[in-house]
């Protein structure tokens, strides 16, 4: 709820906004929706191409089956129905990217309708409505070239499978968008069915966003709000039109229905469209594809490869692994996550400690290196070995730490490697011995301090004796001689 | 005997035993081409050495035994809107005067591997819209019957080459007609068959749910060879359609015995040119005297199959056009300022009139606003026609009718009227609509000498009956008073 306050501070009118959202979302098939061109990411200008995606003359669309399977596969997942007939349309409109000028959608009759994801925010759990999910082709890139004034357009995205997921009128806040956005991440990421990725444009989201009085029923006038590349632009963007609509309604001043370009530098929109010039994109079936028609049989057999989504598996964790609620949100945070924690401790037996490795330090190095934790490579057997060997003290834990970094980045066999590079916990007394003297001997301060009753200095002695050790040592050892020496 | 005088199958035949070779059939229709072409403008593109550079290569075959079939070594045209590898296709167009595909039609690369040696690319009216191959960008062609007389369109060029003997067969397209008219006026077999029948990749799409490609012959058997050879499921076109029954050229005997053949009485009334009328009911005479069974009964719903037609097949059209943008390839103006500009005097400049009539009809229709008043409506309508058909295909085999109201129109006569020429498909078209086989015959000629074609019109899948038919009429072309024997064309 928003107040609006006057200058004299006394309170005007109240005002709730109201988002719907469509989400474009990259299928993470091998090949296009139409033809068997790679759907792979870069490549040199036109490689990925082939007479169908390039919109030859005579050339026909053909169907990839898999892009049925994935988008049924998110629609069963979002609680959809499935359309059991179902048809492609043609969407007609020029632009070069466009190389058929006509995109292949689906207007009369979606893949999946009807259905909605539970959401939770700060202010409880609520459903969002998902109104439709369909397929369609992505379109090609325009490269401009300022220099020779002129403009050149590679066709490698051209029919790249898209699904839009088109949610209802449902959420009120910019926290239910993120909220809504992060489960419907999840649960796709989850399918397999696409890596989600808002930068690099594999999940891009336009936001409709009407603002009305509160307890006004009708909806006010909506804008669609384009370009949004992170869930940070998402934020400032709804911000940002919320503030601009009710400063319009407050003048007096109509919002007109419009599409807007949102500038996250700047942090302003800019109208892109309006109404009156929206184009007309004399839709009609598309001639050249058969009726969709989903047979009972194939729908089961989707369905029952449907993997676990995150809900069941929070759940199935608390019961299993007996883990602290936070530990399972972040460890179902990622499919991959979630895999490998699985993955080592039906190794291991040890949760609470593969969950650690996970949360800390996997976290940690994830933020260092910029990843997402879906690019995770790292053989879950690595990470067992790595905590038995902690477990049995062979190592210690400054040095599993450096094993770690290791196994994530290079998935090295800690055993092995801990052998060649001699990281073994040195087991001989004397030699523990021999280093703790030499601390002693040049650090007379911090010695005398400990002394002086500053037990503190103690930890500056042990951490010196670990060094010198190049922390092959345990540190209950070297903790134990120095006292000894010491006293 | 001439080896052009051959039929296509026939040809095959002298092949393979050894009497002739391919490279000598190339050059009798080379000769033929040079004698002919010149007054008819049959060919948009003729590709001569090609021709015989392949014609050596399949003759090495066929010696060595490779090639077996009855259409090795035998000479085609293909119409101008079906892609060829290497050989340019224009569809007709100035937009695509330059454009060389870098792929083959499937029909046409299955002909190719069959052995069948093409010469080149007929001409047709510029996208396929038009029926009398004048509305071409590269000028139009005449009737080998009669120079003065169009040949029919939109697969003009095809039939044409086929009647002056330039070609031993054509591959046409038939979005409304567009086989079977042109066969009737030049006095040819042309076959159009069941919609998913023959894959249309390759095909540069005019109305991609009405049109399919099919076979241009001197007889009934060289249509069933071609359709066999160029029929059956293509995973490049979802709308081909798994069919086993595609061994068309066995049920060629001249038996037209206890076939059921329904005769529409109202496509004999107003409209029809009373010559037309009387030699098709000869036709329909001939078979009964074969055995068949004969009924006139009414057909719904014609009158709205032309504007159901011109509405769905211009909508898809303005849409299947799109691409001609003179971004990627063909034509592009000299001169504009800007990428709408770019589009609109490329588009303006590249398409001609005929085209652009129908893409404005076609985006009309399809508008918001007037999308369910229009193109809704004619798909209805569709629907509607295509059950008409089923109820009488419930009591007959096929429906035996004009193929068009008159014969050939003579050249610049129809252009002046396009109204009155859309409505000479009236025969047509609604075939087209229903998805289902026709074929047209040559049976007799006018006063003019012009000839004139019966049309036969099958059940979705009944080419067979349709072929069973067609050969048992052909029969009776050697004592039909006009026959095309006597025409010259056998």
């Amino acid at each position: 709820m928003h107040k609006k306050q006057c200058g004299n501070g006394v309170e005007m009118k109240q005002y709730e906004i109201v988002i719907g959202l469509e989400v474009h979302v990259e299928l993470a098939t091998k090949t296009k929706i139409f033809c068997s061109c790679s759907t792979q990411f870069g490549g040199e200008p036109n490689t990925h191409t082939c007479p169908v995606c390039t919109g030859m003359p005579g050339t026909l669309p053909a169907l990839n089956k898999k892009v049925v399977e994935y988008a049924v596969a998110v629609g069963l997942a979002t609680n959809c129905e499935i359309t059991r007939y179902s048809r492609f349309d043609r969407k007609n409109y020029f632009y070069p990217d466009n190389s058929q000028n006509y995109q292949i959608s689906q207007l009369y009759l979606p893949i999946c309708k009807n259905g909605g994801i539970e959401i939770e925010t700060a202010e409880g759990k609520k459903t969002v409505g998902i109104h439709e999910i369909h397929m369609e082709e992505d379109a090609g890139k325009l490269v401009h070239d300022e220099k020779r004034n002129c403009s050149y357009v590679d066709y490698n995205r051209s029919g790249v499978p898209l699904i839009e997921i088109v949610s209802e009128p449902d959420m009120g806040s910019a926290d239910e968008v993120i909220a809504y956005l992060e489960k419907l991440r999840l649960i796709i990421c989850y399918l397999g069915a696409s890596d989600c990725k808002l930068q690099e444009g594999s999940m891009r989201a336009d936001i409709n966003l009407s603002v009305r009085e509160a307890g006004v029923k009708k909806l006010g006038t909506r804008t669609e709000m384009k370009n949004l590349n992170s869930f940070r632009a998402i934020r400032r963007a709804i911000e940002g039109e919320k503030e601009r609509q009710i400063a319009l309604l407050e003048e007096g001043k109509k919002v007109i229905q419009e599409t807007r370009r949102w500038d996250d530098g700047k942090g302003i929109s800019y109208p892109m469209r309006s109404k009156e010039d929206a184009r007309d994109y004399r839709y009609f079936p598309e001639p050249d594809l058969a009726p969709l028609v989903i047979e009972e049989e194939w729908l089961e057999n989707i369905r029952e490869r449907q993997p676990e989504l995150r809900d069941e598996k929070m759940e199935r964790y608390a019961r299993e692994y007996d883990l602290p609620e936070y530990d399972i949100s972040i460890l179902t945070s990622a499919k991959k996550l979630a895999d490998i924690f699985e993955a080592a401790t039906a190794l291991c037996q040890k949760p609470k400690k593969v969950s650690n490795w996970l949360m800390v330090e996997t976290m940690r190095l994830l933020r260092e290196r910029e990843m997402d934790a879906e690019e995770l490579s790292f053989s879950p057997g690595h990470l067992a070995g790595l905590i038995e060997l902690v477990d049995g003290k062979t190592i210690s834990g400054t040095v599993a730490k450096e094993v770690f970094e290791k196994i994530f980045d290079e998935d090295i066999e800690p055993k092995t490697y801990i052998e060649e590079k001699g990281l073994k916990t040195v087991k001989d007394e004397s030699a523990i011995k021999e280093a703790v003297r030499r601390v002693i001997e040049e650090n007379p301060q911090p010695v005398a301090d400990y002394k002086g009753g500053k037990t503190k200095a103690m930890g500056f002695l042990t951490g010196q004796a670990m060094k010198a050790m190049k922390g092959k040592a345990d540190p209950s050892a070297i903790n134990k001689i120095l006292l000894e020496l010491l006293s | 005997m001439k080896l052009t005088d051959l039929t296509a199958v026939e040809l095959g035949r002298k092949i393979k035993k050894g009497e002739a070779t391919a490279v000598e059939a190339v050059e009798a229709v080379l000769a033929e081409i040079k004698e002919k072409e010149e007054s008819l403008h049959a060919y948009i593109t003729i590709e001569a050495e090609k021709a015989v550079e392949k014609a050596k290569a399949v003759q090495k075959r066929i010696e060595k035994g490779e090639l077996l079939h009855p259409l090795a070594g035998v000479p085609m045209a293909v119409k101008d809107n079906l892609c060829t590898e290497g050989i340019r296709t224009t569809c007709g167009s100035r937009m695509l005067e330059g454009f060389v595909p870098g792929y083959s039609a499937e029909a046409v690369r299955r002909l190719e591997a069959a052995g069948a040696v093409m010469l080149g690319k007929t001409n047709m009216d510029e996208f396929a819209m038009g029926s009398t191959t004048e509305t071409s960008a590269f000028g139009a062609t005449k009737n080998p019957r009669n120079t003065e007389y169009v040949p029919g369109g939109s697969s003009g060029g095809s039939c044409a080459a086929v009647a002056a003997k330039e070609c031993f067969f054509a591959l046409g397209s038939d979005t409304g007609g567009s086989i079977r008219q042109p066969s009737a006026y030049c006095g040819v077999t042309g076959f159009k068959p069941t919609y998913g029948t023959v894959s249309r990749y390759g095909l540069i799409a005019y109305g991609s749910s009405l049109e399919q490609i099919g076979p241009i012959g001197k007889d009934v058997r060289d249509c069933s060879v071609i359709l066999e050879t160029i029929s059956g499921y293509d995973e490049k076109d979802s709308t081909s359609i798994k069919r086993e029954d595609t061994d068309f050229s066995t049920v060629l005997t001249k038996d037209a015995k206890g076939l059921r053949i329904g005769i529409p009485r109202n496509y004999f009334s107003e409209g029809l040119d009373d010559e037309v009328g009387e030699a098709v009911l000869d036709g329909a005479r001939f078979l009964k005297e074969q055995g068949a069974v004969l009924e006139e009964f009414d057909l719904g719903l014609t009158e709205y199959a032309i504007p159901a037609y011109y509405v769905i097949a211009s909508a898809e059209a303005s849409s299947n056009l799109g691409r001609f943008d003179g971004v990627k390839y063909g034509y592009r103006a000299m001169e504009y300022e800007g990428l709408h500009n770019m589009y609109k005097k490329s588009r303006s400049q590249g398409f001609g009139k005929e085209v652009k009539r129908r893409i404005l009809l076609g985006s009309f229709v399809l508008s918001a606003g007037y999308y369910e008043a229009y193109y809704l409506k004619a798909l209805k309508t569709k629907a509607l026609i295509k059950r008409e058909f089923d109820r009488a295909f419930e009591r007959y085999d096929m429906i035996l009718s004009p193929v068009a109201p008159a014969t050939a129109p003579r050249l610049g006569e129809s252009l002046k009227e396009p109204l009155k020429m859309y409505l000479s498909d009236v025969y047509t078209v609604s075939v087209n609509l229903a998805g289902l086989p026709g074929l047209s015959l040559p049976w007799g000629q006018d006063k003019k000498g012009l000839p004139i074609g019966v049309q036969l019109i099958g059940n979705a899948f009944g080419e067979k009956k349709l072929l069973q038919a067609a050969y048992a009429l052909e029969q009776g072309l050697s004592i039909c008073t006009k026959s095309s024997a006597e025409m010259g064309l056998r």
